[in-house]
C-alpha cells in the first residue's frame, strides 16, 4: 500500500519533472566526469600490465656493443634474474616510395626456432617468420598503417651501411614499442619511425654479430632488487662496451605511456572534483529553493499532524529521488563514456586487447557526493519552514520588508522607471540570494575558463615550442658525433641558409637518491635555431661554466640555480662529471639539459665533435637537400619541424590531451546548467508578480524584463568574479594535463576570459529566453488564483 | 445613469477541459452592464463569477459566444490586443492585493501610471482611498486593508473604463472591508468608472447599482437598485 506522501512525492516529482531532471543532469554530469576518468585510468593501467606481463616484457635492459652469447648464462646466474635473453638491435634506414627524407627505424632480432623468452611480439596481421628465409621481416603495424604497407609488400632499407630488400610477411605490436620514437627525438610518431623484427641469424649477420648480442634483456624474479641487478649486470658487460642496464622505468615507451597514464591520473584527482563540487554547489542552492517554494505544503502537513521528522523523511526521499536518478545516469554514463574512451586508447595506443575496470569506490564517492550535498540543500531549507508553526507557514508569507534594504534604487529614483526599481530592489533585499547565484554562475564560468585557458595552453605551447624555441626547418642527426668539419659539407649545398650544430650526449644526471636519464644538448653560446629560453620570450644565453636545467627538471631532481649536480655521462668514455646548475629554462616540450657545446666537448676530452646540425633551408629547395642527405653515409636521419610540429599536435589532441575536449563540453553543460535553473528559480519564485505585471496591462517582454534584468545583473556581476576563479582553477587543471613530454602552460589571456564571458552571456540569452517562453505562457488566472 | 453598454454578453461559454472530464464554467451567459453603474456579482463557489470576470477583464478567453466592450468583441482579440485592451482600460484588485513588495505604496502606483495614456497623479490616486500620508511605505509595513486601498489606487490611477474586483474584502475584517469599499464606491461615483465587484458577501448588494446573481454557470437573477446604499450604511 503506497502511502499518500508517497504519491504526493510521484506526482510532485512529476510536475516537477523539467526542473528535476536539469538537476539530475548536473548531477549525472558530475558523476559521469568522477565514474569515467576512473574508468578510464584503471583500464589503462590494468590493460597495460596485463600486456606487459602476456608478452612478457623485461624488467630490465642492458644495452652493449658486442658481447658474446656465452655470457648470458653468467647474466642468469644473477641473484634475482628470471629469465635472460639476448638479441642484436641495430639501427636502419628505410626508404619510402615518394617521400624524399628517410626514415628512421630500429631493427629488432628474434629467435628463430623458438619463442623469445622475453619481449614477445603479438602478430596482428599476416605470418610468423620463416626461419629458412632471411629477407622476412615483421613491421610494426602502426608504422605500416601510417604508409599503407601490407604482408607481402617489399621493404627496402639500408643497414650497416648496406641496402638490402624485405619482404613483409607480417605487421607486429609489442609492449616494448607502445610508443615509438626515432634515437635522440621527443615527439613520437608512427609514420616516423618504424620498428623491423627479423630472424636473429639474418640481423646478426647485418651488423657482424654472429655469436654475440648487443642487447641483453633480463626478467626479475618476484621481489628482487633491481639497482643491485642493474649494477651486476654493469660490472658484467663493462668489459664489452656495455652502455648502462636500466629498469623499465627508464625504457622509452614505457616512461611515456606511463607519464600518459599519470597525467590522466593527475585529471581525475583535480578535474572531476572540481565538476562535482561545482554540480554540489548548484545542487544545494536548487534544492533549498525548491524546498522552500513548498512553505504551504509543509504547513498543511504539519497543520494535520505530521512530525518535523516525517515532513523532513518526506522532502529527503524526493531529494534522493533526484539525486539517485542523477547518479545513476552519471554511472551509467560514466562507464559507458570511459569504456569508450579506453577503447578510443587501446586503439591510439595500439594495446590488441582491453581490461575495462571501474573502482567500486568511484560509484560511492560520487553518489554520496551526490545525496549529501542535495540533502543538505534540503535541511537547510526545511530548518527555516519548521521554525514557523502551521499557521503562519500555512498563510503566504508576508511582503517581503523592502523598507529597511539597502535601496539603491530609491537613490536613483528620477533615473529609473517601476520595473528597474523592482530589479534593483529584490537584488538589495537579499544580497545574500543573490550572491549566491553571482557565485554559482562564477563557478560554472571560471570551470569553462579553465577548460578554455588549458585548451588556449595547448595551442600556446606549440606555437612558443615550434615558433619560438625551435626556428629551424630541419635537425640532421649524425650516426655517431662526428668532426665539427662535416658542417661545411652541409653549409655548402643549395638551399642551406643557416647550419647551427649541435652535441647530444645521453646522461644520468643525479642530485642524491634524485636522477634522471636523460641528453644533454650541447648548444653554441647564442644559439639562433634552437633556442633555450626563460619566461616564454627571453633567449638564455648558454653558459660555459655549468648546465641550465628545464624547469620539469628542476623539480624532478630537486635543485635550484647555483647547486652542484652530477653528471653521469653514458657515452664515449663515460665520465662522471661534477657541474653546477647556471640557470632553469622553461620547458614546454621534454625535458631539456643545456650546456655550451665548447665546454661540453671539452668536459669529455672530445673537442670539435658535433651529433648533427639544425638547419635553416630554402623551402623550394627542400626537397633536393634531404636527397643529398639521405646519401650521405654519415646520416642517421633527418627530422622536419614540419613534421615534429604534427606529431606533437596528433599526441595532444589524441592522447592524454584529447579528454580536455570532452571536459570542456561538461564545463559548458555545467554552466548552462547553472545560468538555466537560476533563472528558471527566480522565474518560479516571481510568477505571482509577474503575473500581476502582465494582468496590469504590461506586455509579456515589460513583465519579462522584471525577471530577466536580474538575471542579467546577477550574469554581468558573475563575469569578473568567474574570471578570478578561473584564473585559481586553471593552474591546476594545467597541472593535470601537463606530462613528462610537454607541459602546458597555466595562464589565462584576454581571449580565453573573453570567450568565457561570451559562452556564459549565450548561456544567460538562452536561458533567458526560454524562461521567457515562460513568462509568455503564464496563466494569469492560475497565477493569481492561488497564491504561492 | 448613461445608456450605453459597457459590456454585453451573447452566449458566452466556458468549458474547461474536454470529453467526460469538461467543467462547463459557463453554459451560456447573456447580460448587459450600462457605462458607469456599480454592479456587484453574487453566487456560490463554482458558479461562474470569477470565469465570467477573467473573461471580461481580458485574462480568459471564452470557449463559445460573444463579449462586447463598447461593440468590441473581447473573445476575437489577440494576446497583444488583450494585453493593451487590459492596459488602456481595465482595473483590477484582488482578494490577495498583489502588491509588488520591492515598491513602496506610490511606486507600486507609479507602476502603472508610467504605462497609462492619461494616468491620475499618483499621490492624488493614493489620496482617494485615504493613504496618500503612506506612501513612501512599503506593502510589508501596511496593514491587510491599507494593501488593499493601494491595489485600488493602483487600479484606478489609470482612469480605467473598468474597475474589475474578485472579493476585495475576502481577506479583511468588516470595518476594513467597509473602508475599501467606500473607496470602490468613491471610483465609481467621482471617476466614472464601471465598477464590477465579485463578493461572497450579499450584504454588499445594498451599494449596488445593479445585482447580478449566477449559479451554474449562468445568470440566475438580475435585479436594479434604485436606490444604492452608501458603504458606510451596509450591514455586515
Amino acid at each position: 500500500m503506497v502511502s499518500p506522501l508517497d504519491k504526493k512525492l510521484g506526482r510532485d516529482l512529476w510536475r516537477m519533472k523539467t526542473q528535476a531532471l536539469a538537476i539530475a543532469m548536473v548531477i549525472a554530469v558530475g558523476v559521469l566526469m568522477l565514474v569515467m576518468m576512473d574508468g578510464l585510468v584503471n583500464s589503462l593501467e590494468e590493460t597495460k600490465t596485463a600486456y606487459y606481463e602476456r608478452y612478457r616484457l623485461a624488467d630490465a635492459f642492458a644495452p652493449v656493443k658486442r658481447a658474446p652469447r656465452r655470457l648470458l648464462e653468467e647474466i642468469a646466474d644473477i641473484d634475482g634474474v628470471a629469465s635472460v635473453e639476448g638479441r642484436v638491435v641495430g639501427g636502419a634506414l628505410i626508404d619510402i616510395e615518394g617521400q624524399a627524407a628517410p626514415v628512421r627505424a630500429q631493427a629488432v632480432s628474434l629467435p628463430e626456432f623458438r619463442e623469445p623468452r622475453l619481449n614477445d611480439v603479438f602478430l596482428a596481421r599476416g605470418a610468423k617468420l620463416d626461419a629458412r628465409r632471411h629477407d622476412e621481416i615483421l613491421l610494426l603495424e602502426g608504422f605500416a598503417d601510417a604508409h599503407g604497407l601490407e604482408p607481402g609488400d617489399r621493404l627496402s632499407a639500408t643497414m650497416n651501411g648496406a641496402r638490402r630488400e624485405f619482404r613483409i610477411v607480417g605487421l607486429a605490436q609489442s609492449p616494448e614499442f607502445l610508443y615509438t620514437t626515432a634515437p635522440g627525438e621527443l615527439v613520437p610518431d608512427d609514420s616516423r619511425f618504424a620498428v623491423i623484427w627479423m630472424g636473429e641469424e639474418a640481423l646478426a649477420a647485418a651488423f657482424d654479430m654472429d655469436g654475440a648480442f648487443n642487447e641483453a634483456l633480463i626478467g626479475l624474479e618476484r621481489g628482487a632488487p633491481l639497482p643491485a641487478v642493474l649494477a651486476a649486470l654493469d660490472r658484467l658487460l663493462d668489459p664489452y662496451g656495455g652502455a648502462g642496464a636500466y629498469g623499465l622505468e627508464d625504457q622509452l615507451s614505457n616512461r611515456f605511456i606511463t607519464e600518459e597514464i599519470s597525467g590522466l591520473v593527475v585529471s581525475r584527482s583535480v578535474v572531476p572534483p572540481i565538476f562535482m563540487a561545482v554540480a554540489a554547489f548548484l545542487l544545494y542552492i536548487v534544492i533549498s529553493r525548491m524546498i522552500s517554494a513548498e512553505r504551504l505544503q509543509i504547513g498543511l502537513l504539519k497543520a494535520f499532524g505530521y512530525t518535523n521528522m516525517e515532513v523532513g523523511v518526506h522532502y529527503f526521499k524526493f531529494v534522493l529521488a533526484i539525486a539517485l536518478v542523477g547518479a545513476a545516469a552519471g554511472c551509467l554514463f560514466g562507464i559507458l563514456s570511459g569504456q569508450a574512451l579506453a577503447g578510443y586508447y587501446q586503439l591510439y595506443y595500439k594495446i590488441p586487447f582491453l581490461i575495462f575496470l571501474v573502482d567500486p569506490g568511484a560509484f560511492l564517492i560520487a553518489v554520496a557526493v551526490s545525496v549529501v550535498s542535495a540533502s543538505a540543500g534540503g535541511v537547510i531549507a526545511l530548518q527555516s519552514v519548521f521554525a514557523l508553526t502551521p499557521a503562519v507557514a500555512m498563510r503566504p508569507p508576508a511582503p517581503p520588508d523592502y523598507s529597511r534594504a539597502f535601496d539603491i534604487a530609491g537613490a536613483l529614483k528620477t533615473w529609473l522607471d517601476q520595473p528597474s526599481r523592482m530589479v534593483l530592489r529584490r537584488l538589495g533585499r537579499q544580497p545574500g540570494k543573490a550572491f549566491v547565484a553571482v557565485i554559482g554562475i562564477a563557478a560554472g564560468m571560471g570551470l569553462s575558463l579553465s577548460m578554455i585557458g588549458v585548451m588556449s595552453g595547448f595551442s600556446r605551447s606549440m606555437d612558443l615550442t615550434f615558433t619560438v624555441i625551435d626556428r629551424s626547418d630541419a635537425t640532421v642527426s649524425f650516426i655517431e658525433p662526428l668532426s665539427d668539419k662535416t658542417l661545411y659539407e652541409l653549409a655548402r649545398m643549395d638551399g642551406v641558409i643557416e647550419v647551427e650544430r649541435f652535441r647530444e650526449v645521453p646522461v644520468i644526471l643525479r642530485n642524491g637518491t634524485k636522477s634522471h636519464r636523460g641528453g644533454i644538448s650541447g648548444l653554441i653560446a647564442e644559439p639562433r635555431l634552437s633556442r633555450a629560453m626563460v619566461n616564454e620570450t627571453d633567449p638564455i644565453h648558454i653558459r660555459k661554466d655549468g648546465v641550465i636545467l628545464a624547469q620539469t627538471l628542476r623539480d624532478k631532481l630537486d635543485v635550484e640555480a647555483g647547486d652542484m649536480i652530477t653528471i653521469d655521462v653514458r657515452e664515449g668514455r663515460r665520465p662522471i662529471l661534477t657541474a653546477p646548475v647556471v640557470a632553469i629554462a622553461d620547458s614546454l616540450l621534454g625535458a631539456p639539459i643545456y650546456m655550451e657545446i665548447g665546454a661540453l666537448n671539452e668536459a669529455l676530452s672530445e673537442p670539435h665533435r658535433v651529433s648533427g646540425a639544425r638547419l635553416r633551408i630554402d623551402s623550394d629547395k627542400a626537397d633536393m637537400i634531404y636527397e643529398k642527405l639521405k646519401n650521405m653515409p654519415a646520416v642517421a636521419g633527418v627530422s622536419l619541424k614540419g613534421d615534429a610540429r604534427d606529431a606533437l599536435e596528433k599526441i595532444m589532441n589524441e592522447g592524454a590531451g584529447a579528454t580536455r575536449f570532452i571536459m570542456a563540453g561538461m564545463a559548458a553543460v555545467i554552466t548552462f546548467g547553472i545560468v538555466f535553473n537560476s533563472a528558471r528559480i527566480a522565474f518560479a519564485e516571481r510568477a505571482h508578480d509577474l503575473a500581476s505585471l502582465r494582468v496590469m496591462g504590461f506586455t509579456k517582454g515589460e513583465a519579462a524584463f522584471v525577471l530577466l534584468g536580474e538575471l542579467g545583473i546577477i550574469v554581468l556581476i558573475a563575469l569578473p568574479l568567474g574570471i578570478v576563479i578561473g584564473h585559481g582553477l586553471v593552474g591546476a587543471i594545467a597541472a593535470g594535463f601537463s606530462t613528462d613530454l610537454y607541459s602546458i602552460p597555466a595562464e589565462v589571456d584576454a581571449a580565453s576570459g573573453g570567450g568565457a564571458a561570451l559562452a556564459v552571456l549565450i548561456a544567460a540569452v538562452a536561458s533567458g529566453l526560454l524562461v521567457k517562453r515562460d513568462v509568455d505562457r503564464l496563466d494569469l488566472v492560475a497565477a493569481l488564483k492561488s497564491r504561492e | 445613469m448613461s445608456e450605453r453598454a459597457a459590456f454585453e454578453t451573447r452566449g458566452l461559454t466556458k468549458v474547461y477541459g474536454e470529453g467526460p472530464t469538461a467543467v462547463h464554467a459557463l453554459r451560456g451567459v447573456d447580460l448587459v452592464i450600462p457605462e458607469g453603474e456599480l454592479v456587484v456579482l453574487l453566487g456560490a463557489s463554482g458558479s461562474g463569477k470569477s470565469t465570467l470576470l477573467n473573461i471580461l477583464g481580458g485574462l480568459d478567453r471564452a470557449s463559445g459566444g460573444a463579449a462586447l466592450f463598447f461593440d468590441k468583441d473581447i473573445t476575437a482579440m489577440t494576446d497583444r490586443q488583450l494585453t493593451l485592451y487590459r492596459r488602456e482600460h481595465i482595473g483590477f484588485v484582488f482578494q490577495f492585493y498583489n502588491l509588488m513588495p520591492s515598491l513602496s505604496a506610490e511606486e507600486n502606483v507609479e507602476l502603472v501610471t508610467e504605462i497609462a495614456e492619461n494616468p491620475l497623479d499618483p499621490v492624488e490616486a493614493l489620496g482617494l482611498v485615504g493613504l496618500d500620508k503612506r506612501r513612501d511605505h512599503f506593502p510589508a509595513e501596511l496593514s491587510g486593508g491599507e494593501q488593499q486601498r493601494v491595489a485600488i489606487a493602483r487600479a484606478i490611477a489609470k482612469q480605467p473604463t473598468v474597475l474589475f474586483c474578485d472579493e476585495p474584502t475576502g481577506a479583511l475584517d468588516s470595518v476594513t472591508g467597509r473602508t475599501v469599499l467606500g473607496a470602490l464606491q468613491n471610483v465609481n461615483r467621482e471617476l466614472g468608472a464601471t465598477v464590477a465587484i465579485i463578493t461572497h458577501a450579499a450584504a454588499t448588494a445594498a451599494m449596488a447599482d445593479r445585482v447580478i446573481i449566477m449559479s451554474d454557470g449562468a445568470v440566475r437573477e438580475m435585479t436594479v437598485n434604485d436606490a444604492p446604499q452608501s458603504a458606510e450604511e451596509i450591514e455586515w
